[in-house]
This record gives C-alpha cells, sequence and structure tokens, in this order.
C-alpha cells in the first residue's frame, strides 16, 4: 500500500511553533545546521530520541553541564551512533511487548551525525542498521569536511575544494577525488525511505523529516549544509548558497520511497554552477577550466536523474 | 557568561545533565556587531526570517500590531537579542526588505 505524496509542510503557517531546540548553543553565527537541527525537532516533537555522533552539532550543543536538547540526546562515539540508535529502537520494542511501554506511544528514534561520521567513519555501523532493518531515521548533515576538528577533507568533500588536508600550492590544487555517493549507497541497500534535503526549501525538508519518521523500517534524510567557517562564505549567506546548490544543480532533493524515485524540487531553468562556486572561499583558487569541469559533471548528473525520471526534471544552465 | 566549574562530586553519573534546553542560561548576544532591527511596519509576517535563524532567536508572539494603513495583524515577529548572534540570515532571507542591519555601539 503505497502512501499519497501528499505534503505534510507546504507554507511557514504549517511549521509548529514549539520549540525543542534552545538558544545558547556554540555553534557559529550563520552555521545552517542549527536551523536544520531546529527544524527537526520542531517536527518530530517531544517523543523522540536522539543520537547524535561526535561532531560540530554534537559539542556545539553541549557544553557541559548545558544541553541544548529539550528531548532526550545522547551522544555517541563516531562509529556507533547508528548500532546506538538500533539498540535503543530494539529496547523500545522488546519494552513495548513486555507491555513496560505503551504500545501505542511513537517513539521517534534519530541517530544524527556530520559527513565524517557518516560517510568515513560510522559506514559500517550504518549499513548494519540499514540491513537489519531498525526503525530509525538517520539524520546526515552534510558540511564536506571534517569541520568541527579545524576542516579536514572526508569522503563527502568535493573535488577542488580546499580544506586543511588538501592544500592548495603547487602540487595539489585542494581534493583530487570526488564525493562519495552516499545516498545512493544508502539507497542501495533497499531500505523503504531515502532523501535528499536542503534546509533552503524548509518545507521539502521538514515533509522529508516526516516521512522518514512515519516509515516503517530504516530511513535516511541526506542534508546539505553549508558551513561558513569551511566553505568560507560571509554567515549570512547560508541559506542564500543552500538555495543556489539546488538552483546550480549541483545538490538535487530527491527522494526514493518504497523504490518510487521522484525529484521534490524540480529546476525547469538551471543556473550555472559558477555562481555557487563563486561565493565561497573554498573553491577561490579555481580557474575558468576547472569550473567548466564542475559544470560538466553536473550535467552529467543532472542528464541521469532526468533518465531515471523520464523526463526533464532538471533542465539546462540558463544564463540569467 | 562567568560560571564556576563543578568539581567532579558534583557531577551526575554519565555526565548526565538533567535540565532540558538550560544551554539559554548562556547569553550569546555578545557575540554580536550587527543587530537585525525589524521594521514592524514593513513586516509582511512571512515569517521567514523566523524558519532560517539557527539559534533560535527570533520568534512569532501573539501579539497584535497595526499598520499605519489600518491593516491589522494578529502576530508579530521579535528578535531576541540575548541569544541573536548577528548572522544576518533573517536580513537576507526577508523579501520585503524589512529588517535593518544596525551597527552595534557601546
Ligand atoms: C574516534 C574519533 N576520532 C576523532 C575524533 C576527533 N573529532 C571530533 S569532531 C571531529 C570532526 C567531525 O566531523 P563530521 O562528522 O564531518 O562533523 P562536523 O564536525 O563537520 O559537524 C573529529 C575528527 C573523535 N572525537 N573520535
Amino acid at each position: 500500500m503505497s502512501q499519497m505524496a501528499k505534503p505534510f509542510f507546504r507554507t511557514v503557517y504549517d511549521v509548529p511553533r514549539e520549540e525543542y531546540f534552545a538558544p545558547g548553543h556554540g555553534l557559529c553565527a550563520g552555521c545552517t545546521a542549527g536551523t536544520i537541527v531546529k527544524l527537526l525537532l520542531k517536527v518530530a516533537g517531544p517523543n523522540t530520541i536522539v543520537v547524535n555522533a561526535t561532531g560540530c552539532v554534537e559539542v556545539s550543543t553541549t557544553p557541559y553541564p548545558y544541553t541544548s536538547w529539550e528531548v532526550p540526546w545522547i551522544h555517541v562515539a563516531f562509529e556507533n551512533t547508528a548500532a546506538v540508535a538500533s539498540g535503543i529502537e530494539s529496547a523500545i520494542r522488546v519494552m513495548k511487548a513486555k507491555g513496560r511501554l505503551d504500545p501505542s506511544k511513537q517513539i521517534n528514534v534519530i541517530a544524527l551525525a556530520g559527513d565524517g561520521g557518516t560517510y568515513d567513519i560510522g559506514l559500517q555501523a550504518l549499513s548494519g542498521m540499514l540491513e537489519r532493518g531498525h526503525k530509525v531515521m538517520y539524520v546526515l548533515y552534510d558540511n564536506e569536511a571534517y569541520m568541527n576538528t579545524g576542516i579536514q577533507r572526508s569522503g563527502s568533500t568535493p573535488e577542488f575544494a580546499w580544506t586543511t588536508t588538501t592544500p592548495v600550492g603547487s602540487v595539489l590544487r585542494g581534493k583530487v577525488q570526488q564525493k562519495k555517493p552516499i545516498s545512493d549507497i544508502v539507497a542501495a541497500h533497499k531500505i523503504p525511505y531515502v532523501a535528499t534535503a536542503n534546509p533552503g526549501y524548509f518545507a521539502d525538508m521538514m515533509t522529508k523529516f516526516k516521512k522518514g519518521l512515519e516509515t516503517n523500517g530504516p530511513s535516511f534524510v541526506h542534508v546539505i549544509q553549508p558551513c561558513t567557517t569551511g566553505w568560507k562564505f560571509d554567515p549570512r549567506y547560508g541559506i542564500v548558497l543552500s538555495r543556489l546548490a539546488t538552483e546550480t544543480g549541483i545538490w538535487i532533493n530527491w527522494e526514493l520511497e518504497n523504490e518510487q524515485f521522484r525529484v521534490t524540487v524540480p529546476v525547469p531553468r538551471r543556473k550555472p554552477v559558477r555562481d555557487y562556486i563563486k561565493m565561497q572561499g573554498r573553491f577561490s583558487h579555481l580557474t575558468d577550466q576547472d569550473i567548466e569541469e564542475i559544470q560538466k559533471i553536473v550535467d552529467q548528473e543532472a542528464d541521469r536523474i532526468n533518465k531515471m525520471v523520464g523526463r526533464t526534471v532538471i533542465g539546462p544552465v540558463v544564463e540569467q | 557568561m562567568s560560571k564556576a566549574l563543578l568539581g567532579w562530586r558534583e557531577l551526575k553519573p554519565g555526565g548526565i545533565i538533567e535540565e532540558p534546553g538550560n544551554s539559554s542560561k548562556r547569553l550569546t548576544g555578545d557575540w554580536r556587531t550587527f543587530k537585525p532591527v525589524i521594521n514592524q511596519d514593513k513586516c509582511t509576517r512571512c515569517l521567514r526570517c523566523w524558519i532560517v535563524c539557527p539559534e533560535p532567536a527570533i520568534s512569532v508572539v501573539d501579539k497584535q500590531y497595526s499598520w499605519p494603513n489600518g491593516r491589522s495583524w494578529k502576530f508579530t515577529v521579535e528578535v531576541n537579542y540575548d541569544y541573536c548572534k548577528g548572522c544576518g540570515m533573517c536580513v537576507e532571507e526577508c523579501e520585503p526588505k524589512a529588517i535593518d542591519w544596525v551597527e552595534e555601539v557601546k
């Protein structure tokens, strides 16, 4: 029985006023992770347990003895986010079966980790959780490097990006390899719900969180999270840059729901990827030729997505 | 934001923090060099600033407000300067350009 693709969140008026994310945290001014986590908790509500890997969100929201979380939250090591979330979900299931918890009570279990904690270090536990089929929503906030320890490259860092471990000089010109297609790797586990999202499209993102939480099994939501410190842009442009990622097609918002693939934010006329690149200091060494190369990769990906959908959802580049 | 550090005898086993959301005791407003000031006569209550604020330091309050032309609103959008770090994302997001960006002078 397939769920109707009805949006749960359409306008700002669908967004609850209640906050479960308290201010006073130490995230950088203009950190879009704050926006993502705040909206995630608005969707999930109070009956939620969050399992948070080490990383910026964890460190900044819990400067001991303070916490910004208004829901139960646990900090775990990098390697075992998905394993701990699996254990919590299993415990809830058993306690319900034994009558120690009301079986009708919905308790959300959310695993939350950065790209270093997901693409690289926590991948094995994540794969295990997906394969075993735990009812957990895994949210990946992707700032494309290990930001909390000072901008080291991860499996998510895109080609050419400067980081402290992919420096720019006469030998290297930023990262050599391309970004790992983590959501495709997750989707290959054939779990019921996988989506990519963007805080610049809050209604789309929140709808995906909602769908993920209502999935009867594992779900995975991969959210782009522009990082003012690591990507080197003025803090005020975090959301502008988020949207530009989708407008240029370098970040496509899609969902895979019970094997049905859908692009949730079609882009009939794309902006050139240069618009996105030029706003970020981590790409400031790029030549026109490098940008051309990135544009080609984006074009190829758009083609692949269009073929998968069977029509043009990501249109051609139109200079505006 | 000065505080005495807890000694080990006062710590809870497992490092448990028993007061949800107590980071609100940490006022991060002093990070700011510029501040957003909402011009209530221009604000169309689209709430985009409230959506994007990462602190969160912007709230929607049930406070009636009337524009000079007589149009009346049931709610108002307010910035909490105790927490606003002055990132300016709300200013960028504001389509009617109703948020002024004002330098802090001490
Ligand atoms: C096993 C282990 N290795 C290294 C560290 C040091 N460390 C703390 S945060 C961090 C970076 C995390 O990067 P990511 O997962 O991308 O999240 P972000 O900080 O970017 O939010 C690292 C390497 C650690 N805490 N544990």
